[in-house]
């Protein structure tokens, strides 16, 4: 591996030297080639290959699939299927406005109040990461369940009335997606608020700007690009989520990502799978595209 | 004190604000954070009703029994292996070919690197597309292709989405590099290979260890993913969710509980060496 330039050899270091610099101009492309190809062919093809896919016309017996150009699958399975579809834009939307709004001041306190104890606090906010996605969800089930921790100790002091139950309903879904994306909400709230230059603030107090002024025409325009992301970064996810709707929704509310679930698992339609997960991508897309054209294409990889 | 609280009322107001409701608000979130977990915990040492030994709503009375028959159940402690053995491969794959594309994305522009741009929108969007669409349509490309759904799929698809952010932590921790230090190795005679092992690596390795830990939880956490890829054989989460319906058997909330107690340690440990060097 090492090559020690002899040193009777007075134009040793400069072949050497030579030598690295061919070797720099394919630096940046052999480096990169590795990650390029396995996102080529296991994100990028697949994708296309899906839209494709969702043009196909496909034999459920055989499965054997033929390009026909097919564009009346979107609407069908749009019609067949719009239910789910507001279903998931409503619980995502109530979910994720609601993480918005309990996160806010928490990331504000941290960012400005946190002191040495910061990288604490940011734990703490992580914290239900450390434990798996499904098992979070499971345990949810228990706290919502009707004899359970929470509703079974109110029932018991005569507060709830014995028929009340959560589990099953619409409110049990939106608690279960609030409650596991909330970490996606507050990073990038926090990321945001951190970054606001104090002097501006102390300026507008200076300038006897009152408590209310100073956040409402400081503070909350300077995170604007952080509650877009955050608001990305939550609503996305939880509109093709469908782990809490299965295990907290019971069999009612059914959102789009458990029909996309059983069209690719259950029914083996994978034309009618595919053209709905186009639609879904293309929501995701919208999000990002309005992201990019506002707020610049670079600035949402800060908040990551 | 008092008197300068009444010269200033609005600083008087925002230190009121800081220092009463916002904290307490703050740790009610905490609070609610850390709930479930707890429950979590105080469940896996709940008995069991009746011969079937799945963990009820109720509680039963406590016992450590789950503790010491961790793994009684055959399917659960061979999920938890393959999570394990997938997490560890797919990290150790996502974690050098992230490092490398953090090092080309920082260190090198358009004129030298053509293309960046491009990496830098597929990044993204692997990162913010939604994870359903994701593995739906790797499902849809391996069953054309006839590709039998195995560990093989599962570790190609977890180093898919886990390149994007060991990428991007990397990425992070590379923007305040000192070049210098590498053209003075050069400047001694080292070659590309050494300066980047006895130098470069080094210096990123705390980034680098950032973005292995990232890559490693995002692939032992995986299920959406997983679900779609993993045919016969279950990862961790995939079997969790598998006998939701039927019942949980108590050792699930001993294998979370356990997974917890490392991951919060390593979290801790890593905040704590952090805070030593500063």
């Amino acid at each position: 591996m090492d090559e020690p330039v002899p040193p009777d050899h007075p134009g040793g270091l400069v072949v050497t030297r030579r030598r690295h610099r061919a070797g720099r101009a394919l630096a940046p492309y052999l480096l990169s080639l590795p990650s390029g190809l396995w996102l080529l062919l296991l994100f990028v093809v697949p994708l296309a290959f899906m839209l494709s896919l969702s043009l196909k016309t496909c034999n459920p017996a055989t499965g054997a699939c033929v390009m026909t150009w097919h564009w009346g699958e979107f609407p069908s399975e749009i019609s067949l299927y719009h239910q789910e579809f507001i279903t998931s834009l409503y619980f995502a939307a109530v979910s994720t406005l609601v993480d918005l709004v309990v996160s806010f001041p928490i990331a504000y306190w941290i960012a400005f109040y946190g002191g040495r104890r910061k990288n604490f606090f940011l734990l703490m906010l992580l914290v239900p990461f450390f434990v798996s996605f499904v098992i979070r969800t499971i345990v949810w089930e228990f706290v919502l369940a009707n004899n359970g921790v929470v509703l079974g100790a109110l029932k018991h002091i005569h507060l709830l009335p014995a028929g009340f139950h959560v589990l099953g309903t619409g409110y049990a879904v939106m608690a279960g997606l609030a409650y596991n994306y909330l970490p996606f909400t507050a990073l990038p709230l926090y990321v945001a608020i951190e970054r606001i230059d104090r002097r501006v603030l102390e300026a507008a107090y200076d300038l006897y700007a009152t408590r209310r002024a100073g956040f409402l025409r400081v503070i909350l325009p300077l995170t604007v690009p952080g509650i877009f992301a955050a608001f990305l970064l939550t609503f996305i996810p939880m509109f093709g989520d469908y782990v809490n709707q299965e295990i907290l929704g019971g069999t009612s509310n059914t959102m789009i990502g458990t029909v996309i679930q059983n069209q690719f698992l259950v029914n083996f339609d994978f034309a009618g799978g595919a053209s709905l997960s186009a639609v879904l991508l293309v929501v995701a897309l919208v999000g990002i595209y309005l992201y990019a054209r506002l707020l610049g294409s670079r600035t949402i990889e800060e908040y990551l | 004190m008092s008197a300068l609280e009444t010269a200033a009322p609005s600083h008087t107001t925002r230190r009121r604000w800081g220092r009463v409701l916002l904290p307490v608000y703050s740790w009610l979130v905490i609070a609610y954070l850390v709930f479930p977990i707890v429950i979590m915990i105080i469940y896996s040492f709940n008995k069991t009703i009746g011969s079937m030994q799945l963990v009820s709503f109720t509680w039963n009375g406590f016992t450590g029994q789950w503790y010491r028959q961790w793994s009684d159940v055959p399917g659960l402690t061979q999920a938890f292996w393959l999570s394990i053995r997938l997490g560890l491969t797919s990290t150790l794959i996502s974690t050098v070919l992230g490092t490398m594309l953090a090092m080309a994305l920082v260190r090198y522009r358009p004129p030298r690197f053509r293309g960046k741009s491009i990496f830098e929108q597929v990044l993204f969007l692997n990162i913010a597309a939604p994870e359903i669409v994701l593995g739906a349509s790797l499902l849809g490309m391996f069953v054309s292709l006839n590709i039998g759904r195995g560990f093989l799929t599962l570790v190609l698809s977890h180093v898919m989405f886990s390149i994007a952010y060991v990428t991007v932590t990397v990425r992070a921790r590379l923007a305040g590099f000192d070049r210098s230090l590498e053209e003075a190795a050069y400047d001694l005679g080292a070659n590309p290979w050494t300066t980047f092992v006895r130098v470069t690596l080094p210096l990123i390795m705390p980034g680098v260890l950032a973005g292995a830990l990232m890559a490693f939880a995002l692939s032992i956490d995986d299920f959406v993913t997983s679900n779609f890829l993993s045919g016969a054989s279950a990862p961790f989460p995939v079997w969790v969710y598998g006998v939701t319906r039927v019942g949980i058997p108590p050792q699930v909330f001993v294998f979370g509980t356990g997974i917890f107690a490392v991951g919060i340690g390593l979290a801790i440990t890593s905040i704590v060496i952090a805070r030593k060097k500063v």
